[in-house]
Protein backbone atom coordinates (compact mmCIF):
# COMPACT_ATOMS: atom_id res chain seq x y z
CA UNK A 1 0.00 0.00 0.00
CA UNK A 2 2.81 2.37 0.99
CA UNK A 3 4.38 1.88 -2.37
CA UNK A 4 1.58 2.85 -3.96
CA UNK A 5 2.03 6.14 -2.44
CA UNK A 6 5.28 6.77 -2.25
CA UNK A 7 4.94 6.24 -6.21
CA UNK A 8 1.54 8.42 -6.46
CA UNK A 9 3.74 11.40 -4.10
CA UNK A 10 6.78 10.96 -6.50
CA UNK A 11 4.87 11.48 -10.05
CA UNK A 12 3.19 14.48 -8.10
CA UNK A 13 6.37 15.32 -7.42
CA UNK A 14 8.09 15.36 -10.47
CA UNK A 15 5.57 17.79 -12.18
CA UNK A 16 6.24 20.95 -12.71
CA UNK A 17 5.23 23.70 -10.39
CA UNK A 18 2.94 25.20 -12.69
CA UNK A 19 0.95 22.05 -13.38
CA UNK A 20 0.79 21.14 -10.21
CA UNK A 21 -0.69 24.87 -9.10
CA UNK A 22 -3.13 24.49 -11.85
CA UNK A 23 -4.35 21.19 -11.08
CA UNK A 24 -4.83 22.17 -7.49
CA UNK A 25 -6.91 25.55 -8.16
CA UNK A 26 -9.02 23.41 -11.22
CA UNK A 27 -9.48 21.00 -7.92
CA UNK A 28 -10.60 23.44 -5.90
CA UNK A 29 -12.74 25.33 -8.62
CA UNK A 30 -14.68 22.43 -9.24
CA UNK A 31 -15.19 21.39 -5.69
CA UNK A 32 -16.62 24.79 -5.04
CA UNK A 33 -19.27 24.86 -8.49
CA UNK A 34 -20.20 21.15 -7.51
CA UNK A 35 -21.03 22.25 -3.81
CA UNK A 36 -22.75 25.74 -5.18
CA UNK A 37 -25.10 23.60 -7.74
CA UNK A 38 -26.28 20.66 -5.71
CA UNK A 39 -26.65 23.81 -2.77
CA UNK A 40 -28.77 25.31 -5.51
CA UNK A 41 -30.76 21.98 -6.64
CA UNK A 42 -31.49 21.14 -2.93
CA UNK A 43 -32.62 24.48 -1.88
CA UNK A 44 -35.51 24.47 -4.39
CA UNK A 45 -37.06 21.09 -2.93
CA UNK A 46 -36.42 23.23 0.88
CA UNK A 47 -38.09 26.01 -0.55
CA UNK A 48 -41.06 24.23 -1.56
CA UNK A 49 -41.47 22.25 1.94
CA UNK A 50 -40.79 25.83 3.48
CA UNK A 51 -43.73 27.69 1.88
CA UNK A 52 -45.42 24.26 2.16
CA UNK A 53 -45.33 23.83 5.46
CA UNK A 54 -46.21 27.36 5.78
CA UNK A 55 -49.49 27.25 3.83
CA UNK A 56 -50.21 23.92 5.44
CA UNK A 57 -49.65 21.62 2.24
CA UNK A 58 -47.23 19.15 2.32
CA UNK A 59 -45.00 20.13 -0.64
CA UNK A 60 -43.04 17.94 -3.10
CA UNK A 61 -42.92 14.15 -1.60
CA UNK A 62 -43.64 11.66 -4.52
CA UNK A 63 -40.33 11.28 -6.13
CA UNK A 64 -37.61 9.17 -3.80
CA UNK A 65 -37.96 9.19 -0.17
CA UNK A 66 -39.37 12.06 1.18
CA UNK A 67 -39.29 13.84 -2.46
CA UNK A 68 -35.68 14.58 -2.09
CA UNK A 69 -35.54 13.05 -6.03
CA UNK A 70 -37.62 15.72 -6.54
CA UNK A 71 -34.53 18.30 -7.86
CA UNK A 72 -32.97 16.19 -10.12
CA UNK A 73 -36.74 14.82 -11.51
CA UNK A 74 -36.90 19.24 -12.63
CA UNK A 75 -33.55 19.50 -14.28
CA UNK A 76 -33.92 16.40 -16.30
CA UNK A 77 -37.48 17.43 -17.12
CA UNK A 78 -35.98 20.95 -18.32
CA UNK A 79 -32.69 19.68 -19.95
CA UNK A 80 -34.86 17.31 -22.68
CA UNK A 81 -37.64 20.44 -23.32
CA UNK A 82 -36.48 22.26 -26.70
CA UNK A 83 -35.60 24.98 -26.47
CA UNK A 84 -37.93 28.16 -28.55
CA UNK A 85 -35.94 30.55 -29.97
CA UNK A 86 -38.40 33.60 -30.86
CA UNK A 87 -37.81 34.22 -34.51
CA UNK A 88 -37.98 37.89 -34.56
CA UNK A 89 -35.77 38.32 -31.80
CA UNK A 90 -32.08 39.13 -31.15
CA UNK A 91 -30.62 35.60 -31.70
CA UNK A 92 -27.20 35.61 -30.19
CA UNK A 93 -27.76 38.08 -27.40
CA UNK A 94 -30.84 35.75 -26.59
CA UNK A 95 -28.80 32.90 -26.16
CA UNK A 96 -25.61 34.39 -24.60
CA UNK A 97 -28.21 36.09 -21.93
CA UNK A 98 -28.89 33.67 -19.36
CA UNK A 99 -24.93 32.39 -19.33
CA UNK A 100 -24.35 36.19 -18.64
CA UNK A 101 -26.70 36.17 -15.70
CA UNK A 102 -25.17 32.68 -14.03
CA UNK A 103 -21.48 33.44 -14.70
CA UNK A 104 -20.93 36.31 -12.95
CA UNK A 105 -23.42 34.20 -9.89
CA UNK A 106 -20.60 31.55 -9.37
CA UNK A 107 -17.63 34.10 -10.25
CA UNK A 108 -18.51 35.27 -7.30
CA UNK A 109 -18.16 32.38 -4.94
CA UNK A 110 -14.21 32.58 -6.09
CA UNK A 111 -13.60 34.68 -3.24
CA UNK A 112 -15.86 33.27 -0.46
CA UNK A 113 -13.65 31.85 2.39
CA UNK A 114 -15.91 28.40 3.33
CA UNK A 115 -13.41 28.23 6.26
CA UNK A 116 -10.34 29.26 7.80
CA UNK A 117 -8.11 28.24 5.16
CA UNK A 118 -10.52 27.11 1.79
CA UNK A 119 -10.66 29.92 -0.41
CA UNK A 120 -10.46 29.46 -4.36
CA UNK A 121 -8.88 32.95 -4.68
CA UNK A 122 -7.53 35.03 -1.32
CA UNK A 123 -6.98 38.52 -3.06
CA UNK A 124 -6.63 41.89 -1.15
CA UNK A 125 -9.83 43.80 -3.20
CA UNK A 126 -12.42 40.80 -2.00
CA UNK A 127 -14.96 42.59 -1.39
CA UNK A 128 -14.60 45.33 -4.38
CA UNK A 129 -14.72 42.22 -6.55
CA UNK A 130 -17.84 40.52 -5.00
CA UNK A 131 -19.15 44.04 -5.63
CA UNK A 132 -18.33 44.64 -8.68
CA UNK A 133 -19.45 41.22 -10.39
CA UNK A 134 -22.67 41.40 -8.84
CA UNK A 135 -23.26 44.55 -10.53
CA UNK A 136 -22.32 42.57 -13.47
CA UNK A 137 -24.90 40.19 -13.34
CA UNK A 138 -27.88 42.49 -13.92
CA UNK A 139 -26.49 42.64 -18.24
CA UNK A 140 -28.15 39.32 -18.74
CA UNK A 141 -31.40 40.26 -17.55
CA UNK A 142 -31.59 43.33 -19.19
CA UNK A 143 -30.15 41.68 -22.56
CA UNK A 144 -32.85 38.82 -21.96
CA UNK A 145 -35.54 41.16 -22.10
CA UNK A 146 -34.28 43.19 -24.92
CA UNK A 147 -33.29 40.59 -27.29
CA UNK A 148 -37.09 38.52 -26.92
CA UNK A 149 -38.18 41.36 -28.50
CA UNK A 150 -41.74 41.29 -26.53
CA UNK A 151 -43.02 44.17 -24.33
CA UNK A 152 -43.62 42.10 -21.67
CA UNK A 153 -40.04 41.22 -21.55
CA UNK A 154 -38.93 44.34 -21.51
CA UNK A 155 -40.81 46.02 -19.23
CA UNK A 156 -39.03 43.21 -16.86
CA UNK A 157 -36.35 44.19 -17.89
CA UNK A 158 -36.58 47.79 -17.63
CA UNK A 159 -37.71 47.44 -13.59
CA UNK A 160 -35.26 45.03 -12.71
CA UNK A 161 -32.51 47.06 -13.96
CA UNK A 162 -33.52 50.41 -12.41
CA UNK A 163 -34.28 48.57 -9.49
CA UNK A 164 -30.63 46.48 -9.33
CA UNK A 165 -28.84 50.00 -9.82
CA UNK A 166 -30.59 51.66 -7.07
CA UNK A 167 -30.08 48.80 -4.25
CA UNK A 168 -26.88 48.58 -5.06
CA UNK A 169 -25.65 51.93 -3.89
CA UNK A 170 -27.41 51.32 -0.33
CA UNK A 171 -25.80 47.61 -0.54
CA UNK A 172 -21.95 49.30 -0.97
CA UNK A 173 -22.45 52.16 1.44
CA UNK A 174 -23.76 48.78 3.68
CA UNK A 175 -19.92 47.72 2.93
CA UNK A 176 -18.14 51.17 3.47
CA UNK A 177 -19.58 50.46 7.01
CA UNK A 178 -18.17 46.89 7.50
CA UNK A 179 -15.07 47.91 5.79
CA UNK A 180 -14.03 50.46 8.15
CA UNK A 181 -15.15 48.22 10.74
CA UNK A 182 -13.16 45.64 9.88
CA UNK A 183 -10.03 47.69 7.85
CA UNK A 184 -9.77 45.42 4.84
CA UNK A 185 -10.99 44.49 1.97
CA UNK A 186 -10.55 40.41 2.26
CA UNK A 187 -13.18 38.65 2.81
CA UNK A 188 -11.09 36.08 5.16
CA UNK A 189 -9.36 39.56 7.34
CA UNK A 190 -13.08 40.39 7.76
CA UNK A 191 -14.30 37.05 8.99
CA UNK A 192 -10.67 37.14 11.11
CA UNK A 193 -12.09 40.65 12.72
CA UNK A 194 -14.87 39.34 13.99
CA UNK A 195 -13.53 36.89 16.17
CA UNK A 196 -14.47 36.48 19.55
CA UNK A 197 -17.82 35.00 20.10
CA UNK A 198 -21.45 36.46 18.78
CA UNK A 199 -21.37 39.44 20.45
CA UNK A 200 -17.80 40.68 18.64
CA UNK A 201 -19.69 40.30 15.70
CA UNK A 202 -20.38 43.29 13.00
CA UNK A 203 -24.47 42.50 13.41
CA UNK A 204 -23.90 44.52 16.95
CA UNK A 205 -22.35 47.64 16.32
CA UNK A 206 -23.38 47.92 12.62
CA UNK A 207 -27.45 46.45 13.05
CA UNK A 208 -29.02 49.01 10.44
CA UNK A 209 -26.10 48.39 7.99
CA UNK A 210 -27.09 44.66 8.48
CA UNK A 211 -30.53 45.23 7.53
CA UNK A 212 -30.01 47.60 4.71
CA UNK A 213 -27.32 44.84 3.46
CA UNK A 214 -29.73 41.87 3.67
CA UNK A 215 -33.23 43.41 2.77
CA UNK A 216 -30.89 44.97 -0.24
CA UNK A 217 -29.56 41.84 -1.30
CA UNK A 218 -33.31 40.50 -1.60
CA UNK A 219 -33.96 43.40 -3.81
CA UNK A 220 -31.04 42.34 -5.77
CA UNK A 221 -31.59 39.10 -6.52
CA UNK A 222 -35.39 40.17 -7.23
CA UNK A 223 -36.92 37.63 -4.82
CA UNK A 224 -40.50 37.95 -3.54
CA UNK A 225 -41.61 41.38 -1.90
CA UNK A 226 -39.53 42.26 -4.65
CA UNK A 227 -40.19 40.64 -7.83
CA UNK A 228 -41.64 42.93 -9.85
CA UNK A 229 -39.49 42.10 -12.67
CA UNK A 230 -41.35 38.93 -13.22
CA UNK A 231 -44.77 39.99 -11.92
CA UNK A 232 -46.93 37.09 -13.08
CA UNK A 233 -50.02 39.10 -12.39
CA UNK A 234 -48.89 42.09 -14.43
CA UNK A 235 -46.48 40.95 -17.03
CA UNK A 236 -46.61 37.53 -17.22
CA UNK A 237 -43.34 36.20 -16.19
CA UNK A 238 -40.56 39.06 -16.75
CA UNK A 239 -37.74 39.25 -18.46
CA UNK A 240 -37.22 35.06 -19.24
CA UNK A 241 -41.11 34.94 -20.52
CA UNK A 242 -39.97 33.31 -23.37
CA UNK A 243 -37.28 30.73 -22.50
CA UNK A 244 -38.06 27.42 -21.99
CA UNK A 245 -35.96 24.10 -21.52
CA UNK A 246 -32.30 24.66 -20.55
CA UNK A 247 -31.97 28.61 -21.11
CA UNK A 248 -34.81 29.22 -18.32
CA UNK A 249 -32.91 26.56 -16.23
CA UNK A 250 -30.17 29.12 -16.53
CA UNK A 251 -31.86 31.51 -15.41
CA UNK A 252 -33.34 29.55 -12.12
CA UNK A 253 -29.76 28.42 -11.26
CA UNK A 254 -28.53 31.96 -11.48
CA UNK A 255 -31.35 33.15 -9.54
CA UNK A 256 -30.61 30.22 -6.49
CA UNK A 257 -27.04 30.95 -6.79
CA UNK A 258 -27.38 34.48 -6.20
CA UNK A 259 -29.55 33.61 -3.32
CA UNK A 260 -26.57 31.76 -1.76
CA UNK A 261 -24.10 34.25 -2.38
CA UNK A 262 -26.37 37.05 -0.88
CA UNK A 263 -26.54 34.63 2.50
CA UNK A 264 -23.21 33.83 2.68
CA UNK A 265 -22.06 37.55 1.99
CA UNK A 266 -24.27 38.23 5.16
CA UNK A 267 -23.27 35.44 7.07
CA UNK A 268 -19.38 36.58 6.42
CA UNK A 269 -19.87 40.44 6.67
CA UNK A 270 -22.09 40.58 9.32
CA UNK A 271 -22.08 36.79 11.33
CA UNK A 272 -18.57 35.97 11.26
CA UNK A 273 -18.72 33.94 8.56
CA UNK A 274 -16.89 30.35 9.80
CA UNK A 275 -16.55 31.79 12.98
CA UNK A 276 -18.15 30.07 15.81
CA UNK A 277 -21.06 31.88 17.63
CA UNK A 278 -19.46 30.47 21.31
CA UNK A 279 -15.94 31.30 20.97
CA UNK A 280 -16.13 33.21 23.85
CA UNK A 281 -17.14 31.10 25.94
CA UNK A 282 -13.96 29.96 27.64
CA UNK A 283 -15.36 27.44 30.21
CA UNK A 284 -16.77 25.01 27.22
CA UNK A 285 -12.93 23.91 27.27
CA UNK A 286 -13.47 22.48 30.59
CA UNK A 287 -16.71 20.42 29.96
CA UNK A 288 -15.82 16.94 28.03
CA UNK A 289 -17.02 16.86 24.49
CA UNK A 290 -18.06 20.18 23.87
CA UNK A 291 -14.59 21.53 23.30
CA UNK A 292 -15.36 21.56 19.61
CA UNK A 293 -17.75 23.87 19.65
CA UNK A 294 -15.72 26.71 20.01
CA UNK A 295 -13.90 26.27 16.77
CA UNK A 296 -14.22 27.48 13.73
CA UNK A 297 -15.62 25.28 10.79
CA UNK A 298 -17.21 24.95 7.72
CA UNK A 299 -20.35 24.06 9.25
CA UNK A 300 -21.11 27.25 10.97
CA UNK A 301 -20.95 29.03 7.71
CA UNK A 302 -23.11 26.80 6.37
CA UNK A 303 -25.73 26.70 9.15
CA UNK A 304 -25.95 30.39 8.62
CA UNK A 305 -26.24 30.74 5.33
CA UNK A 306 -29.41 27.84 5.73
CA UNK A 307 -31.09 30.29 7.76
CA UNK A 308 -31.09 32.75 5.58
CA UNK A 309 -31.88 31.02 2.56
CA UNK A 310 -35.06 30.04 4.82
CA UNK A 311 -35.48 33.59 5.54
CA UNK A 312 -35.93 34.09 1.82
CA UNK A 313 -38.65 31.70 1.52
CA UNK A 314 -40.10 32.59 4.72
CA UNK A 315 -40.06 36.53 3.39
CA UNK A 316 -41.63 35.07 0.05
CA UNK A 317 -44.81 33.41 2.03
CA UNK A 318 -45.56 35.94 4.13
CA UNK A 319 -45.08 39.72 2.16
CA UNK A 320 -47.08 40.70 -0.38
CA UNK A 321 -45.64 42.12 -3.80
CA UNK A 322 -44.46 45.80 -3.51
CA UNK A 323 -45.81 48.16 -5.80
CA UNK A 324 -42.66 49.70 -7.94
CA UNK A 325 -42.61 53.18 -6.90
CA UNK A 326 -42.83 51.88 -2.87
CA UNK A 327 -39.56 49.83 -3.99
CA UNK A 328 -37.49 53.10 -5.42
CA UNK A 329 -38.38 55.12 -2.83
CA UNK A 330 -36.91 52.25 -0.22
CA UNK A 331 -33.81 52.41 -1.49
CA UNK A 332 -33.26 55.95 -2.35
CA UNK A 333 -35.01 57.11 0.49
CA UNK A 334 -34.75 55.24 3.79
CA UNK A 335 -31.93 52.75 2.84
CA UNK A 336 -29.43 55.30 1.58
CA UNK A 337 -29.83 58.12 4.03
CA UNK A 338 -29.65 55.39 6.91
CA UNK A 339 -26.54 53.53 5.73
CA UNK A 340 -24.82 57.56 5.10
CA UNK A 341 -26.01 58.07 8.52
CA UNK A 342 -24.47 54.89 10.49
CA UNK A 343 -21.23 55.76 8.48
CA UNK A 344 -20.86 59.19 9.78
CA UNK A 345 -22.05 57.65 13.36
CA UNK A 346 -19.14 54.85 12.67
CA UNK A 347 -16.73 57.68 11.80
CA UNK A 348 -17.23 59.91 14.82
CA UNK A 349 -16.89 56.47 17.22
CA UNK A 350 -14.13 55.60 15.67
CA UNK A 351 -12.21 59.24 16.04
CA UNK A 352 -13.55 59.17 19.82
CA UNK A 353 -12.14 55.49 20.14
CA UNK A 354 -15.49 53.77 20.78
CA UNK A 355 -16.55 50.44 19.88
CA UNK A 356 -14.77 47.65 18.19
CA UNK A 357 -13.15 49.54 15.55
CA UNK A 358 -11.70 51.71 18.32
CA UNK A 359 -8.31 49.12 18.43
CA UNK A 360 -7.84 49.32 14.33
CA UNK A 361 -4.44 50.60 13.41
CA UNK A 362 -4.57 53.22 11.21
CA UNK A 363 -1.90 52.87 8.41
CA UNK B 1 15.23 23.89 -24.34
CA UNK B 2 14.40 23.96 -20.49
CA UNK B 3 13.08 27.26 -19.42
CA UNK B 4 13.43 28.48 -15.54
CA UNK B 5 10.09 29.14 -13.52
CA UNK B 6 10.48 32.75 -13.72
CA UNK B 7 10.93 32.76 -17.90
CA UNK B 8 7.71 30.89 -17.48
CA UNK B 9 5.89 33.36 -15.81
CA UNK B 10 6.98 36.15 -18.34
CA UNK B 11 6.19 34.23 -21.06
CA UNK B 12 2.72 33.34 -19.82
CA UNK B 13 2.49 37.20 -18.24
CA UNK B 14 2.99 37.74 -22.39
CA UNK B 15 0.44 35.76 -23.95
CA UNK B 16 -2.19 37.15 -21.55
CA UNK B 17 -1.41 40.53 -21.83
CA UNK B 18 -1.44 40.18 -25.98
CA UNK B 19 -4.42 37.93 -25.85
CA UNK B 20 -6.30 40.72 -23.65
CA UNK B 21 -5.08 43.26 -25.80
CA UNK B 22 -5.86 41.66 -29.26
CA UNK B 23 -9.97 41.35 -27.73
CA UNK B 24 -10.01 44.75 -26.42
CA UNK B 25 -9.17 45.89 -29.97
CA UNK B 26 -11.35 43.80 -31.30
CA UNK B 27 -13.77 45.17 -29.61
CA UNK B 28 -13.01 48.54 -30.30
CA UNK B 29 -13.94 48.36 -33.38
CA UNK B 30 -16.76 46.68 -32.78
CA UNK B 31 -18.05 49.44 -30.87
CA UNK B 32 -17.92 51.66 -34.11
CA UNK B 33 -18.85 49.24 -37.03
CA UNK B 34 -21.94 47.48 -35.31
CA UNK B 35 -24.93 48.87 -37.21
CA UNK B 36 -27.18 47.97 -34.05
CA UNK B 37 -26.64 50.34 -30.95
CA UNK B 38 -27.37 47.80 -28.31
CA UNK B 39 -24.46 45.60 -30.29
CA UNK B 40 -22.19 48.73 -30.19
CA UNK B 41 -22.78 49.31 -26.14
CA UNK B 42 -22.05 45.12 -25.48
CA UNK B 43 -18.87 45.77 -27.56
CA UNK B 44 -17.54 49.02 -25.23
CA UNK B 45 -18.38 46.71 -22.26
CA UNK B 46 -16.82 44.02 -23.46
CA UNK B 47 -13.68 46.63 -23.95
CA UNK B 48 -14.27 47.76 -20.41
CA UNK B 49 -13.59 44.54 -19.18
CA UNK B 50 -10.51 43.98 -21.02
CA UNK B 51 -9.05 46.73 -20.27
CA UNK B 52 -9.73 46.03 -16.77
CA UNK B 53 -8.09 42.58 -17.56
CA UNK B 54 -5.20 44.53 -18.24
CA UNK B 55 -4.61 46.66 -15.07
CA UNK B 56 -5.30 44.24 -12.73
CA UNK B 57 -2.48 42.25 -14.99
CA UNK B 58 -0.27 45.14 -13.98
CA UNK B 59 -1.40 44.57 -10.62
CA UNK B 60 -3.27 47.29 -10.23
CA UNK B 61 -6.41 45.82 -8.82
CA UNK B 62 -8.01 48.50 -7.32
CA UNK B 63 -8.29 50.37 -10.31
CA UNK B 64 -9.44 47.12 -12.66
CA UNK B 65 -12.43 46.49 -10.20
CA UNK B 66 -13.34 49.79 -9.90
CA UNK B 67 -13.20 49.99 -13.84
CA UNK B 68 -15.82 47.29 -13.63
CA UNK B 69 -17.72 48.23 -10.74
CA UNK B 70 -18.23 52.07 -11.96
CA UNK B 71 -18.55 51.63 -15.64
CA UNK B 72 -19.79 48.46 -16.61
CA UNK B 73 -21.99 48.08 -13.86
CA UNK B 74 -23.51 51.75 -13.34
CA UNK B 75 -23.12 53.86 -16.08
CA UNK B 76 -23.14 51.41 -19.06
CA UNK B 77 -26.45 50.03 -17.95
CA UNK B 78 -27.76 53.06 -17.79
CA UNK B 79 -26.45 53.92 -21.38
CA UNK B 80 -28.33 50.77 -22.20
CA UNK B 81 -30.88 51.87 -20.85
CA UNK B 82 -31.41 55.05 -22.99
CA UNK B 83 -30.34 53.36 -25.90
CA UNK B 84 -32.81 50.34 -25.71
CA UNK B 85 -35.86 52.83 -25.39
CA UNK B 86 -34.46 55.85 -27.94
CA UNK B 87 -34.60 52.89 -30.74
CA UNK B 88 -31.95 55.33 -32.79
CA UNK B 89 -32.04 54.69 -36.57
CA UNK B 90 -28.00 53.93 -37.38
CA UNK B 91 -28.38 54.60 -40.70
CA UNK B 92 -29.38 58.33 -40.69
CA UNK B 93 -26.39 59.03 -37.89
CA UNK B 94 -24.29 57.28 -40.22
CA UNK B 95 -25.00 59.77 -43.25
CA UNK B 96 -22.49 62.32 -42.08
CA UNK B 97 -20.02 59.78 -41.95
CA UNK B 98 -17.82 60.61 -45.50
CA UNK B 99 -18.47 64.46 -44.51
CA UNK B 100 -16.55 64.08 -41.46
CA UNK B 101 -14.31 61.58 -42.34
CA UNK B 102 -11.06 63.45 -42.80
CA UNK B 103 -11.28 65.13 -39.51
CA UNK B 104 -11.42 62.06 -37.95
CA UNK B 105 -8.88 60.63 -39.98
CA UNK B 106 -6.42 63.56 -38.74
CA UNK B 107 -7.02 63.20 -35.26
CA UNK B 108 -6.26 59.74 -34.87
CA UNK B 109 -3.18 59.90 -36.64
CA UNK B 110 -2.05 63.01 -34.27
CA UNK B 111 -2.86 60.29 -31.67
CA UNK B 112 -1.21 57.89 -33.02
CA UNK B 113 2.13 60.17 -33.52
CA UNK B 114 1.82 61.38 -30.11
CA UNK B 115 1.91 58.14 -29.15
CA UNK B 116 4.22 56.42 -30.61
CA UNK B 117 6.67 59.11 -29.86
CA UNK B 118 5.84 59.06 -26.01
CA UNK B 119 6.81 55.61 -26.43
CA UNK B 120 10.15 56.24 -28.42
CA UNK B 121 11.07 58.81 -25.85
CA UNK B 122 10.58 56.26 -22.95
CA UNK B 123 12.43 53.92 -24.61
CA UNK B 124 15.22 56.67 -25.94
CA UNK B 125 15.65 58.06 -22.06
CA UNK B 126 15.91 54.41 -20.79
CA UNK B 127 13.92 55.26 -17.96
CA UNK B 128 11.26 53.33 -18.74
CA UNK B 129 11.25 49.65 -16.76
CA UNK B 130 11.25 47.23 -19.75
CA UNK B 131 10.26 44.06 -17.48
CA UNK B 132 7.54 44.24 -15.19
CA UNK B 133 8.36 44.15 -11.51
CA UNK B 134 5.67 42.32 -9.49
CA UNK B 135 5.30 44.21 -5.83
CA UNK B 136 6.11 42.12 -2.94
CA UNK B 137 3.50 39.64 -0.81
CA UNK B 138 1.13 41.41 1.04
CA UNK B 139 0.72 44.76 -1.07
CA UNK B 140 -1.80 46.42 -1.10
CA UNK B 141 -2.95 48.59 -4.15
CA UNK B 142 -6.34 50.05 -2.39
CA UNK B 143 -4.46 50.87 0.90
CA UNK B 144 -1.43 52.67 -0.95
CA UNK B 145 -3.92 54.94 -3.33
CA UNK B 146 -5.99 55.41 -0.24
CA UNK B 147 -3.12 56.69 1.90
CA UNK B 148 -2.19 59.30 -1.38
CA UNK B 149 -5.58 60.07 -1.85
CA UNK B 150 -6.83 61.40 1.05
CA UNK B 151 -3.47 62.93 2.69
CA UNK B 152 -1.49 64.93 0.03
CA UNK B 153 -4.68 65.16 -2.55
CA UNK B 154 -7.07 65.59 -0.32
CA UNK B 155 -8.02 69.15 -1.59
CA UNK B 156 -8.65 68.04 -5.25
CA UNK B 157 -10.54 64.98 -4.36
CA UNK B 158 -12.54 66.69 -2.41
CA UNK B 159 -13.29 69.63 -4.86
CA UNK B 160 -14.09 66.75 -7.41
CA UNK B 161 -16.74 65.22 -5.18
CA UNK B 162 -18.38 68.81 -4.90
CA UNK B 163 -18.47 68.85 -8.46
CA UNK B 164 -20.02 65.59 -8.89
CA UNK B 165 -22.43 66.52 -5.68
CA UNK B 166 -23.18 69.82 -8.05
CA UNK B 167 -23.66 67.80 -11.56
CA UNK B 168 -26.21 65.21 -9.47
CA UNK B 169 -28.37 68.27 -8.01
CA UNK B 170 -28.14 70.06 -11.24
CA UNK B 171 -29.09 67.04 -13.31
CA UNK B 172 -32.08 66.19 -11.14
CA UNK B 173 -33.17 70.20 -10.58
CA UNK B 174 -32.87 70.10 -14.91
CA UNK B 175 -35.32 67.12 -15.25
CA UNK B 176 -37.80 67.23 -12.34
CA UNK B 177 -40.85 68.72 -13.59
CA UNK B 178 -44.04 68.96 -11.36
CA UNK B 179 -47.64 68.05 -12.85
CA UNK B 180 -50.73 69.40 -11.74
CA UNK B 181 -53.47 67.14 -10.35
CA UNK B 182 -50.60 64.91 -8.83
CA UNK B 183 -52.06 62.19 -6.09
CA UNK B 184 -49.30 61.50 -3.77
CA UNK B 185 -49.91 59.53 -0.62
CA UNK B 186 -48.81 60.61 2.48
CA UNK B 187 -46.51 58.00 3.51
CA UNK B 188 -45.72 58.57 6.92
CA UNK B 189 -49.57 59.29 7.33
CA UNK B 190 -50.46 55.64 6.29
CA UNK B 191 -47.84 54.20 8.41
CA UNK B 192 -49.52 55.78 11.74
CA UNK B 193 -52.56 54.31 10.86
CA UNK B 194 -54.84 53.55 13.59
CA UNK B 195 -57.82 51.42 13.80
CA UNK B 196 -59.89 53.37 15.28
CA UNK B 197 -59.65 56.01 12.38
CA UNK B 198 -60.65 53.63 9.48
CA UNK B 199 -63.20 51.33 11.65
CA UNK B 200 -66.13 52.08 13.61
CA UNK B 201 -67.71 49.63 15.68
CA UNK B 202 -71.65 50.25 16.64
CA UNK B 203 -73.35 48.25 19.17
CA UNK B 204 -76.62 48.12 18.48
CA UNK B 205 -79.75 45.92 19.43
CA UNK B 206 -80.59 42.87 17.26
CA UNK B 207 -84.31 43.40 15.72
CA UNK B 208 -87.03 40.78 15.68
CA UNK B 209 -88.21 39.62 12.56
CA UNK B 210 -91.28 40.83 11.18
Amino acid sequence: MSDIVDYGSGMWNSLPPLVQYVTIVTWKVLFVVIVVMLTVAFSTYFERKVIGSMQARIGPNRVGPLGLGQPFADVLKLLIKEVVIPSRSSKFLFVIAPLLTLTPALAAWAVIPLNDWYVVANINAGLLYVLALTSVGVYGVILAGWATNSTYAFIGAMRIGAQIVSYEIAMGFALVGVLMAAGSLNLGDIVRAQAGGFSHWFLVPLLPLFFVFWISGVAETHRAPFDVAEGESEIVAGFHVEYSGVAFALFFLAEYANMLLVSALTAIFFLGGWASPFEGWLFLDNIAGLAWLREGSFFWLAGKICFFMYTFFWLRATFPRYRYDQIMRLGWKVFIPITIIWIAVEGVMAWLQVGPWAELEIV
Amino acid sequence: MRRTAKEIQMLFHAIVFYCFSALLIVASIGVIVSRNPVHAAMFLVLAFFQSAALWILAEAEFLGIVLVLVYVGAVMVLFLFVVMMLDINVEVVRKGLTRYAPMGIAVSLLMAIEMVQLIWWRSETGNAPMLFQPYPEGYSNTKSLGSVLYTEHVYAFEIAAVILLLAIVAAITLTMRKRPGLKVQNIAEQVAVRSEDRLRIVKMKSEKKL
